[in-house]
């Protein structure tokens, strides 16, 4: 049988090359997306495993919540993408100081 | 034997996937091992018993997010090589935080899958007089139910939100006003004028 600590391991790099994505390609907000999509779905990979292993079905139902934020996410993220390429006729996220934050 | 092999394969499927994700000059095959990603880590959750929620990733993600993605990346005219600039300058800083991050992580989830409860327990999240979409509906209609309107709600908001953001009026375009049209009367739009034979009309 397969154990817990494996599948915690498999989310821990998911995870981290998630991270690992946002650092590495710091200009381009579509692979930052997507790395986020990343982590997410290490933090499910993670409730469900601990859902299966402690026999609680709650991690599962969790895991259900965190992929509506995930898909909301996206959609709003891509929708700011491309409303921001429309005014700016780029995605260069690296000096995006239109809102002077 | 059969399921550790299945385990190895789809853990290493989705984490090179993952890698590739990161790593891919084109975004158009970033996007593509995503979706290799997240099937690889629905395998992992039918290995696991979670069929529903393996189901629920293969139709989300695949069906709609990535979907999403690609459609956003292909519309975008982008040179992503200039995006690619400065890739090299983030990588000491990026491996050191992700090396950190791993070890730690590691470390705390064998420590935990050592001690908890969950060690000796055989991986099963549901009777098995129940099936795992049963077991979930009967707890996520009774006890959750205002938590999965409010995932709804969340939902809502996000679908309103995005058609805000990208939807533009642009000037000089036609468009139907319905309004106009109903309200239209005959005497807006129809004049009878009598008119003298052999002088035609003028204006």
């Amino acid at each position: 049988m397969i154990e817990l600590s494996h599948y915690l391991a498999v989310s821990a790099i998911l995870f981290t090359i998630g991270v690992f994505g946002i650092f590495l390609n710091r200009r381009n907000v579509i692979i930052i997306l997507m790395s986020i999509e990343l982590i997410l779905l290490a933090v499910n990979i993670n409730f469900v495993a601990f859902s299966v292993y402690l026999h609680n079905v709650l991690g599962q139902i969790m895991a259900m919540f965190v992929l509506t934020v995930a898909a909301a996410e996206a959609a709003v993220g891509l929708a700011i993408l491309v409303t921001f390429f429309r005014n700016r006729g780029d995605i260069e996220v690296d000096d995006a100081s239109m809102m002077k934050g | 034997m059969l399921m550790q092999i299945a385990f190895y394969v789809m853990a290493a499927i989705t984490c090179l996937s993952g890698v590739a994700v990161i790593t891919q000059r084109n975004p158009v095959h970033s996007v593509l091992f995503l979706i290799l990603a997240f099937f690889s880590a629905a395998g992992l959750f039918v290995l696991m018993g979670a069929e529903f929620l393996a189901m629920l990733l293969v139709v989300v993600y695949v069906g709609a997010v990535a979907v999403l993605f690609l459609f956003v990346v292909m519309m975008l005219d982008v040179d992503f090589n200039k995006l690619r600039q400065g890739f090299t300058n983030y990588l000491p800083v990026g491996v050191v935080v992700g090396l950190a991050l791993l070890g730690e992580m590691i470390l705390i989830s064998v420590k935990v899958a050592g001690n908890g409860a969950a060690a000796a327990a055989t991986p099963q999240a549901f009777t098995a007089a129940e099936s795992n979409i049963k077991t979930i509906g009967h707890v996520l209609y009774t006890d959750y139910a205002y938590l999965f309107e409010g995932a709804g709600f969340v939902l809502l908001v996000a679908m309103v939100g995005a058609i805000v953001l990208t939807l533009r009026h642009r000037p000089n375009v036609k468009r139907q006003d319905i309004f106009k049209q109903v309200t239209r009367r005959r005497k807006d739009a129809v004049d009878v004028i009598s008119v003298k034979s052999g002088e035609g009309i003028q204006e």
